[in-house]
């Protein structure tokens, strides 16, 4: 994502060093914060969540170096909180496929697909329980 | 609390033994070093003083000078007062970080002990790896002899780590010629070489929790030209706070230290320009020269980074000839100290002859008869009011002599 023109200040007007503040004076998430920028334009490939298959085990949760899970609050059984991943962010996720190695569901639960992938053709046409092979 | 250490008014030190107390009396931190010859004493003293009570802070004993200057970096970032020490190889190792250690804005202080670069391998002294960094943003002071070592590393972290510099500083000495040479050290006592460089001001720093920092950002074409650019006006500001500590430091001490040394320079009509401790071995010539009716000085720039471009050229703009001494293989060019003598005179306007001497490469002795010499050719050309003698001659190098640029060839 190229630089807002409204962030281009001139050579004596930014803090030296290269230095970015996460937060302003009042704990806000400042303009230099990650969160406000989409840094994700160069990927090539990406990966595609399938809830179905999903027992949130929360490996790429932990794996992923950007953290791009996305999860909700939810009750299990016994009454008890637990995350639950509901999907990826696409604005910070840059396909480096880390989260598709640790998925360790028998039929993976996040698969690489070239970026322009439809989602749903790509969760419709999800691999089918392999026959064994001799 | 670390102990104090007593000191007499008078010690005997070698440079290293010189620079170590400095790095002592400042109470860094956190020291990451590698160990290399010649600046090991360095290295190995503060590590003795802090196993011995003397050091609050931090040793960190790293794999690589790489490493070493990584993790200064790492601890400059997080807050803290940080200093390292290198020669030659482990310089050339650390180059990439020097870079980085400046763009972010890092006050850390590195004192260097010159050496010249392999291959073929050597550990003695030239200006090889201080020309190695010379364009890495930092700001390079020279020290002639042990006494210079010391001083120069005192005001290094008051210069560093002034909130309009804020920028990493090199401190040179030459390889054993000024890092080995035990001679006459007058040091202050504890409490007041601190109270000199006074206490660390963090800026930015990693370790304050409620304000998560980012250092050294990417940034690209939009960017990157206006950070360089801000940081080099940083570095051509600097000469004003080194110029007010050297002030403060000579009321404290009585010791005067200017961005340019000049000695005899009041009548000169030819001028020795030298880095390091043939300053001292031209003043030398240059008094002997004087017997033999040469007009002679001698000029050195106490900061090699910023380069006192205005400062030589008002020291040396009434001068008919000068000789730069360059101490460093200048690999199919003229020498670095030439170009920025020859850059600072032309700049200003002045058409003093200029010629340039190549000297001491791997620690080849350079004695009061070379640099005596070298005046005997500046008079040559002050008389003659054009070059007559090669643009660039090698001194006390063994063979057929070995020059480049003679007049009428």
């Amino acid at each position: 994502m190229a630089t807002p023109t409204e962030r281009l200040e001139n050579w004596d007007e930014f803090e030296i060093g290269a230095v970015l503040k996460s937060f302003d004076e009042n704990g806000n998430y400042s303009r230099d914060h990650s969160k406000t920028y989409q840094v994700a334009d160069w990927r090539v490939d990406k990966p595609i969540f399938n809830r179905e298959t999903c027992i949130d085990c929360d490996n790429c949760w932990v794996a992923c170096p950007d953290s791009c899970f996305l999860v909700e609050t939810i009750e299990n059984k016994r009454g008890k909180k637990q995350a639950k991943i509901i999907g990826i962010d696409y604005d910070h996720c840059k396909g480096c496929g880390v989260c598709v190695e640790v998925c360790p569901t028998p039929i993976k639960s996040l698969l690489m697909f070239p970026e322009f992938t439809d989602e749903k053709e790509a969760l419709n046409n999800w691999p089918k329980k392999e026959d064994k092979k001799d | 609390m670390a102990e104090k250490y007593e000191l007499k008014t008078k010690e005997v030190w070698d440079g290293n033994t010189a620079a170590s107390h400095a790095l002592r009396q400042a109470q860094v931190d956190v020291v990451a070093a590698y160990p290399i010859t010649p600046s090991t004493p360095i290295v190995q003293n503060y590590a003795q003083y802090l196993a011995d009570g003397y050091v609050d802070g931090e040793f960190v004993m790293v794999e690589s000078e790489h490493s070493a200057m990584s993790a200064c970096v790492g601890a400059s970032a997080a807050g803290g007062r940080v200093a390292t020490a290198t020669s030659s190889q482990g310089y050339a190792l650390m180059v990439e970080v020097l870079y980085q250690a400046s763009g972010m804005r890092l006050p850390i202080v590195m004192t260097v002990v010159n050496r010249a670069l392999a291959s073929p391998l050597n550990i003695h002294g030239d200006h090889g790896d201080l020309y190695l960094g010379r364009d890495a943003g930092w700001i390079h002071l020279i020290a002639n002899n042990p006494q210079e070592a010391y001083d120069m590393t005192l005001c290094a972290f008051k210069i560093a780590e002034d909130e309009d510099v804020r920028l990493p500083v090199s401190t040179n000495q030459d390889g054993f010629l000024v890092s080995h040479t035990a001679q006459i050290v007058e040091p202050l006592d504890d409490d007041t070489a601190y109270k000199f460089i006074g206490d660390y001001k963090p800026k930015n720093p990693m370790l304050d929790f409620n304000s998560p920092t980012t250092y050294g950002a990417q940034t690209e074409e939009e960017w990157h030209f206006e950070h360089k650019a801000r940081q080099h006006k940083a570095l051509m500001d600097s000469p004003k706070v080194i110029e007010k500590v050297f002030a403060e430091f000579k009321e404290l001490t009585g010791r005067e230290y200017k961005l340019v040394e000049s000695y005899n320079m009041e009548d000169a009509e030819v001028a020795v320009v030298a880095m390091g401790s043939n300053y001292e071995t031209a003043k030398i010539a240059a008094d002997k020269a004087r017997e033999m009716g040469i007009k002679a000085g001698v000029v050195c720039p106490r900061s090699f980074r910023p380069f006192p471009l205005e400062e030589v050229a008002e020291v040396l703009k009434n001068v008919k000839a000068i000789g730069t001494m360059d101490r460093s293989a200048p690999m199919g060019t003229i020498g670095a100290l030439h170009n920025e003598i020859a850059g600072a005179l032309n700049g200003f306007g002045y058409n003093s002859i200029i010629t340039g001497y190549i000297y001491g490469l791997g620690g080849r002795d350079t004695t009061v008869e070379d640099n005596l010499e070298v005046f005997k050719d500046l008079a040559m050309n002050a008389e003659a009011g054009k070059r007559v003698t090669p643009l660039q001659k090698f001194i006390k190098l063994r063979g057929p002599e070995l020059s480049f640029f003679k007049v009428g060839e």
